[in-house]
């Protein structure tokens, strides 16, 4: 069975710059995609060629079977909510959702009590009437979406939709915007620069740079198993260390950096090859008396912050290998230890990421 | 000292001004209003003023004759106050007529033709009216530039009479007052965010749809402010009327010009000039209460 | 996408740009007729031109219009940014609705009106005080003025309203005094726009047909009025030369002020003119 979106090397070339370079990827039905990445990396230009409003250089898209390449903006099943909400100022909330569907055969009886369906989806009842310069951020962001859904997309495109939020009222709409996408069962993509949102939201992610789709994975694959420095990089906090590969003992490979590091026997390496190693803040241990553990070393404590339900801490290990490294406050023995200049870490081999490039 | 020095620098600021305008502005319209109901008389100057101090103490003798005498040769005033609002209501629709889509084409424009065509714009605005006439009665005129071509090409064999008609009026008003009524809407459409447009597409508006529920409406109190800017002083216009039309293009401001100059008749110069007056507070104050309503 | 503008509605832009300067280019190509006749082409010739530096009325007249000119403009822009300083600056004050009705009100105001009320007013001070002893170059100067300022005050309230008033707070926190913050900050900033306001005010005096006639007196004929009364009788080669080398002026002032005024814009919005 064909997918229920296709995008297939999609390009868009401006001269000799390429905002999106071959990108292609496949959606499911219901999915909540997220495409995450830095500013300027391709991801709204992409946003917008899915909506219309760009022409691409060279590639398809299709919902449902259907080429929508050369289709206009008016006529694609696809709608799309504005990092801005572009909302229409001289209308009122009512007027706001129901223009889409004013352009549709529904009669006008079913235009009102689709709307009525849609204010409450998004708990806005009793507000049809005003003006959207008199709402709130949050009340113009759920019309927005109110007005996106009006007319059945297939597909919705929320442009970073959470962006003009402050920081409270942002997690509380996420949660909101997990809920309607779950009810109402339509696919989103979702373009976003905050890698927690992407995290917290999305059934899969699609991180792009410099206008191509690097790595594409469930939040857990891209957290866990990034494949290159910049996804490691972009998303959650890192560490870095070069190593070169010793020997494969029965349960480990062994690797040389400063110090001897085993990592899981599960990669594929060769004895000799240079090898980049990427280590999460918390899957290393910090203590003041060694343990005897695996991948065990020396480090001096340069600074640390506390953050309420942990302590960050960047410490220094032989050979200047800087680690950056989070214990959670959980247990009595693990709170607090600043006043601790030099300590021990050790981490297990499996937490050891082994990146491509 | 610091202090003292501040305090004065205010009310400097303030009352500098606020005097002079109160002089050389309030005043004469006081005073204007004082000789519309002056009683007119052979004299130097030509009028007994209404209200006045002197040697012999004050006297206030106001005479409605002014605003009796325009009422009774209402075929003489009232016909051009009508033929003003007339010409200028319909100079301004011809004005926004044109400015609209020059306003449009500047707003959507990229840069560097954006930047061209407002200089292009601000060029005219800047130069005189009356050389810019003056220009267009060399086109219209019998012997004009228009005609000469016509007949050079054998399209007519007269010259076709366009000077002193209503046409030459608005082609006049029109080359005059168009940059006043394309550059409010200049602002008001450029201000318009292209995500809106982009929205009304998405929604599935086409294009006439989307200029008329979404363009048209937010450009709104451009084409106020631009309809007054026309508006306004098309209303009191003395050269155009004066230069390119004849005795069907009468306009208000002309009589004022008449009456002072060649009937030397000042009280009832003053009376028509408050007319005039009346005339074009009227659109100012439904401006007012539009902006009111909340337009923008 | 972007929604691109109907080519109707660009062929009626391009019609609207023509009737702005087809007229005045046909003016300006016949100018350097060399026939009387205003009509027929006799071959190029700048005679015109070196005719005007003969005529001494004209001489006389332009000398007069930037005499005028130049004062009345100097005193708009000083009072027309005095009233924007009150009205940015200046929360509430006694007078603030007078003030806004008479600097506003001129805007508005028929230039027949205007003129007509002030020569009355001239005369009527003349006959009660004595002043002005007819009118003259003066009276011309003061009417000019008083409607100058009101054009200059909009021109600095609107750059002055779109300053940082931070900029202004920061200086203060510095150390720097009141009038002196004004004098170091707040004048650099907004000197463009009171250069603009000059200019304006300076061009609506130098064009000024209408208020000029009602307050000049005998032999106080400005340039718009001796072009005036040679306009009336009839186009004459004379006329094309001097309204073309009036106009190249202007636009070619004008020219250079938006390509700086538009660039400075450029770089900070783009949005506002």
């Amino acid at each position: 069975m064909a997918p229920f979106i296709c995008i297939k090397d999609i390009s868009k070339k401006y001269g000799n710059l390429s905002a999106v370079d071959n990108v292609s990827f496949n959606l499911d039905k219901g999915e909540l995609f997220s495409l995450l990445g830095p500013s300027g990396c391709g991801k709204t230009t992409l946003l917008r060629i899915l909506a219309g409003f760009e022409t691409t250089t060279n590639g398809s898209f299709e919902i449902d079977g259907v080429n929508m390449t050369n289709v206009d903006p008016a006529d694609r099943p696809v709608n799309i909510m504005f990092q801005n909400y572009a909302l229409f100022p001289h209308m009122t909330v009512f007027e706001n959702i129901c223009y889409g569907l004013r352009r549709t055969s529904l009669s006008k009886s079913e235009i009102n009590s689709r709307v009525e369906e849609l204010l409450e989806l998004v708990r806005l009842s009793g507000m049809s009437k005003r003006k959207p310069k008199t709402l709130s951020g949050g009340q113009k962001q759920r019309v927005a979406l109110a007005r996106a859904l009006a007319r059945r997309p297939k597909l919705l495109l929320l442009d970073e939709p959470l962006a003009a939020l402050d920081k409270k009222l942002r997690s509380e709409t996420q949660f909101e915007l997990c809920k309607i996408q779950e009810q109402l069962g339509t696919t989103f993509i979702v373009v976003t620069h905050d890698q927690e949102e992407a995290m917290t939201l999305s059934t899969r992610i699609g991180v792009m740079n410099d206008g191509k789709l690097i790595q594409l994975g469930t939040p857990k694959e891209i957290y866990e198993q990034p494949q290159t420095t910049f996804v490691a990089d972009f998303v959650g906090e890192i560490s870095f260390f070069e190593a070169v590969v010793k020997e494969r003992k029965n349960t480990h490979w062994l690797l040389q950096a400063a110090v001897p590091i085993h990592v899981s026997s599960d990669f594929n390496l060769v004895v000799g090859q240079k090898v980049k190693l990427a280590l999460r803040p918390e899957k290393i241990m910090l203590t003041s008396k060694p343990t005897g553990k695996i991948n065990e070393f020396q480090v001096d404590i340069v600074d640390w912050a506390f953050f309420g339900a942990g302590t960050q801490y960047r410490v220094i290990g032989p050979e200047d290998v800087k680690l950056k490294l989070y214990q959670s406050h959980n247990q009595p023995s693990q709170s607090h230890v600043p006043t601790l200049k030099t300590g021990f870490v050790n981490f297990s081999p499996e937490a050891i990421i082994i990146l491509q490039r | 000292m610091n202090y003292f020095l501040q305090r004065f620098g205010r009310l400097f600021v303030i009352w500098l001004p606020l005097v002079w305008l109160i002089l050389f502005f309030m005043l004469p319209l006081i005073e204007m209003i004082n000789v519309s109901f002056s009683e007119a008389k052979r004299a130097v100057p030509p009028y007994n003023p209404a209200f006045q101090f002197g040697p012999d103490g004050i006297s206030f003798q106001p005479v409605a004759d002014n605003y009796l005498l325009i009422y009774k040769y209402w075929e003489d005033y009232l016909w051009p106050a009508i033929n003003s609002i007339r010409l200028a209501f319909f100079s301004t629709l011809y004005c926004l007529l044109l400015a609209y889509p020059m306003a449009w084409w500047i707003a959507r424009s990229n840069k560097p033709l954006q930047h061209i065509l407002l200089i292009l714009v601000l060029m005219p605005f800047w130069t005189s009216s009356l050389l810019r006439m003056y220009a267009l009665i060399g086109l219209l005129n019998p012997n004009g530039f228009i005609n000469d071509i016509l007949i050079w090409a054998g399209f007519i064999v007269t010259p076709i009479q366009m000077m002193q008609t209503d046409f030459s009026i608005y082609s006049g008003m029109v080359l005059s007052y168009l940059p006043l009524m394309i550059l409010p809407l200049y602002a008001s459409l450029v201000r318009l965010d292209s995500s809106i447009i982009e929205a009304a597409a998405d929604l599935g508006a086409r294009k006439l749809d989307i200029f008329k529920t979404i363009i048209l409406p937010l450009s709104v109190p451009g084409i106020i402010a631009g309809c007054l800017l026309v508006f306004i002083p098309a209303v009191g216009e003395f050269v155009i009327p004066a230069l390119l039309g004849g005795p069907e293009q009468l306009m208000l401001g002309k009589v004022i010009w008449t009456e002072f100059f060649r009937n030397r008749d000042w009280p009832v110069a003053a009376a028509i000039a408050i007319i005039l007056i009346a005339i074009i507070i009227l659109p100012i104050v439904y401006a007012r209460y539009q902006d009111k309503e909340g337009i923008s | 996408m972007r929604y691109d503008v109907p080519l109707l509605a660009k062929l009626l832009a391009i019609v609207g740009f023509g009737i702005l300067y087809i007229p005045v280019m046909i003016m300006m190509i016949y100018s350097f007729n060399s026939s009387k006749l205003v009509a027929v082409w006799a071959g190029f010739s700048a005679k015109w031109y070196r005719e005007l530096w003969t005529d001494d009325i004209l001489l006389s007249a332009l000398y007069k219009s930037l005499l005028i000119g130049i004062s009345s403009s100097t005193i708009s822009t000083f009072f027309g940014l005095f009233i924007a300083i009150a009205f940015v600056r200046f929360s509430a004050f006694r007078g603030r609705l007078t003030l806004s009705l008479v600097a506003s009100a001129p805007l508005v105001m028929p230039e027949a009106v205007t003129g007509l009320s002030m020569l009355l007013l001239f005369i009527a001070m003349e006959t009660t005080f004595g002043w002005p002893s007819g009118r003259g170059l003066d009276t011309i100067m003061i009417a000019h003025a008083t409607f100058g300022m009101c054009f200059a005050a909009v021109v600095i309230q609107t750059r002055l309203r779109d300053m940082d008033r931070y900029l202004e707070e920061a200086a203060r926190d510095l150390g720097e005094r009141q009038p002196f913050v004004f004098i170091s900050i707040t004048l650099p900033l907004i000197f463009p726009s009171i250069i603009a306001a000059w200019l304006l005010s300076f061009t609506l005096s130098f064009d000024d047909l209408v208020i000029a006639s009602f307050v000049s007196g005998p032999g106080s004929s400005t340039l718009p009025i001796v072009i005036f009364s040679k306009i009336r009788l009839g186009v004459s080669p004379e006329i094309n030369a001097i309204a073309t080398l009036m106009i190249l002026t202007i636009s070619a002032m004008v020219l250079m002020g938006s390509v700086l005024m538009l660039r400075r814009e450029d770089r900070k919005n783009p949005t506002q003119l």
